[in-house]
């Protein structure tokens, strides 16, 4: 059944396979967009435990905290942890921007570290709704010192539950994207804070600064017909051709044969795929603002001391929310904010500040770091992978394709970042 | 399901629903616009599905999601950590089969002439081979599960969706399709009257299947903590079912 399932898929991916080139790396999809969105075939990920011994924990590390009943549904900070029943070194993986705690990736990330023997407790971005109105002492996520301030918070509070249960002998530290770059601003706290004394981080597919590759990601929206203004006109169609070609195939259901069909059918342009990226990331950061508006009574979004109930109709809001780009958001709520708490902040300096060069003395100084991310992922310049290389040199891993995570799942991939952890040699 | 078990769901619902409605009220400062607001974009809606009973289904949603909570959520997770994994399937399987006549009733209605026939060999196929519908030999040897009701048979003879409706116990719907499951349900009394298995062993089996249905429903309201889930569940709760509709 298994060999059926590769062939099926191998067949589907002929013509994206013809196209790679023979590099002795054997993730399939060339294009960035595509393996962006397709990510890693079934098929070609690791076998990994389907169940594993797990559980939910709901934490309140802001006491005092009153939500408001819109939010009716956050009972708390939400995480998950895997534990092992012997002494084991315990990994902390945070999640990308927009992503829970159970964040597909972050589920596979989890298994594969617990397979190998680690404790695991994996966190929410910080940029998640339930980060937003639970974990976040100021409610405006995207500042990397403050959010690592406010993440160490939850990693302690997290460590001080489950500590009379477990036993552990190393502390390590993992996030993907968003939550790669946090992690080596973690790293640095824990370094003054001295809790968890992480012997390893591992990066994977992280921004070298914030806003740089925020700036990327709304420029590819400027590809959809209109540009980043018609973002609903072009999900609109984007849907339409989704149900015309389901309707014209012999498809019993949504799952990967169909998804890889339609992939290779061209359907879809280069430019559509980027744009569905764009305009994902514009529903995770419309989900953002909003939480955020809510939470500090900002009147950016929401009329200022209105107070939403669990019945309004929230469509309007959601309408604006997506509609703002990150350079909105940053220059009439973020940077307002910030300048009123640190007068004489530039914003050249808070953008500065969003980014890696800012703490460089200190990754320069420190061989606990590793890097994973591709050639062409898209969140990164040319400069930015030099950069990465000069920063953490051969501890840094660069594939030759994979789009932005598109290839996190995939085996080799996997094998490396558990492989990272378990090398002998981890130096403080 | 008997009219006064329907009945008798509604009135507790209200109840419940007339609790949910205390809130204590706090007099803040006048309302001052915000900075942004949706009447400065023009173009379309993403996806914009008409939903006039919008307060009425936020409250259901509301009401499903501590219906999950407090109760099915519960159940399911002490089914799940007391009965043993193989005969979980075997429980799905069997309901799974005797919703195959709503299948091929409704296969019927629409005059499908193969799927009817790979329907009817499924029922015959599980309930025999695979001993009363406990196991699926059916789809191994071809012939795939798919599923219809009335709703989807109302669709297929023209019949628009009718508003947004998002049903306790059932989740999102609309107004044909909530028919479509009265009927379906009526279809299914008749038969179960027939058939007129003891009044304690219905129940039983009536609890079973909703506690299995639960457990392999994936879904959880709020689960994304998403504050616009709710749109898009509108959205593709819609999409979906417009697409089984179409096949």
């Amino acid at each position: 059944m298994k060999h059926m399932k590769l062939i099926i898929i191998i067949i589907m991916l002929l013509p994206a396979l013809c196209q790679a080139v023979d590099d002795g790396y054997g993730y399939p999809f060339p294009s960035s967009y595509g393996a962006t969105i397709l990510g890693t075939p079934d098929a070609l990920k690791p076998v990994l435990p389907a169940k594993i011994k797990s559980k939910r924990l709901v934490l309140n590390v802001i006491p005092g905290l009153t939500k408001p009943d819109i939010f009716y549904y956050n009972e708390g900070l939400r995480c998950t942890f895997a534990y092992q029943k012997k002494k084991a070194p315990l990994v902390f993986l945070i999640a990308g921007t927009g992503s829970g705690d159970q964040s597909p990736k972050l589920m596979t990330l989890m298994k594969a570290y617990y397979q190998a023997g680690f404790h695991v407790v994996t966190l929410p971005s910080s940029t998640h709704p339930n980060f937003v109105v639970a974990g976040s002492h100021s409610h405006i996520p995207g500042d990397l010192t403050e959010d690592a301030v406010d993440l160490y918070w939850v990693m302690e509070s997290v460590w001080n539950k489950v500590k009379g249960d477990i036993e552990v002998s190393d502390f390590y530290l993992c996030g993907y994207s968003l939550g790669g770059t946090q992690s080596a601003f973690i790293a640095k706290l824990d370094e003054e804070r001295k809790i968890f004394n992480f012997r390893k981080v591992l990066m994977i597919n992280p921004v070298v600064n914030l806003y740089d590759s925020v700036l990327r990601i709304e420029a590819i929206l400027d590809k959809i017909p209109g540009g980043s203004q018609e973002v609903s006109k072009f999900l609109n169609s984007v849907l339409y051709r989704f149900t015309e070609f389901y309707r014209q195939g012999e498809f019993v259901s949504f799952n990967e044969t169909f998804l890889y069909a339609i992939a290779n059918s061209k359907t879809f342009s280069q430019d559509d795929e980027a744009g569905l990226i764009g305009a994902s990331f514009r529903i995770a950061s419309g989900g953002m603002i909003f939480s955020s508006d809510v939470m500090t009574n900002g009147g950016y979004v929401v009329p200022k001391n209105r107070v939403l109930s669990s019945n309004d109709d929230l469509s309007q809001y959601l309408r604006v929310s997506t509609h703002l780009s990150f350079i909105n958001y940053f220059e009439e709520y973020f940077y307002p904010y910030f300048k009123k708490k640190r007068p004489g902040l530039t914003k050249e300096a808070l953008i500065f500040s969003l980014g890696l060069k800012s703490i460089e003395p200190y990754l320069k100084s420190s061989e606990k770091f590793g890097v994973i991310t591709n050639e062409n992922d898209f969140i990164l310049s040319p400069e930015d992978l030099d950069y990465l290389r000069s920063l953490f040199g051969e501890r840094t891993k660069i594939y030759p394709r994979g789009g932005h995570l598109g290839n996190l799942e995939y085996k080799d991939n996997l094998a490396y970042s558990v492989d990272f952890f378990k090398q002998e040699g981890g130096k403080q | 399901m008997k009219p006064v078990s329907i009945r008798r769901i509604l009135s507790a619902l209200c109840l419940a629903l007339s609790l949910a409605g205390c809130a204590t009220t706090v007099i803040l400062p006048p309302e001052e616009p915000a900075m942004h607001s949706a009447s400065e974009i023009k173009g379309e809606y993403v996806a914009h599905e008409p939903d006039p009973w919008v307060r009425f289904n936020h409250k259901m949603y509301r009401f499903n999601y501590n219906l999950d909570k407090y109760l099915l959520l519960p159940v399911v997770k002490g089914y799940e950590f007391v009965i043993p994994t193989v005969v979980q399937t075997g429980t799905s399987n069997f309901f799974s089969n005797i919703s195959e006549v709503k299948n091929l009733t409704n296969s019927i209605f629409q005059l499908k002439g193969k799927q009817t026939l790979t329907t009817l060999g499924r029922l015959v196929t599980n309930s025999t081979i695979g001993i009363g519908g406990l196991f699926d030999p059916a789809t191994s040897m071809g012939m795939e599960n798919q599923p219809e009701d009335f709703g989807q048979t109302l669709g297929y003879w023209g019949m628009g969706a009718g508003n947004y409706l998002i049903l306790p116990v059932f989740g999102p719907s609309n107004v044909r399709d909530t028919g479509g499951i009265v009927v379906d349900e009526g279809i299914r009394s008749v038969i179960v009257n027939a058939v007129n298995p003891p009044g304690l062993v219905y129940g039983g089996l009536t609890a079973l299947e909703a506690v299995d249905k639960r457990h392999q429903e994936k879904f959880r309201y709020n689960g994304s903590e998403y504050p616009f889930e709710y749109e898009l569940v509108r959205v593709l709760a819609g999409k979906k079912r417009e697409l089984e509709v179409m096949k």
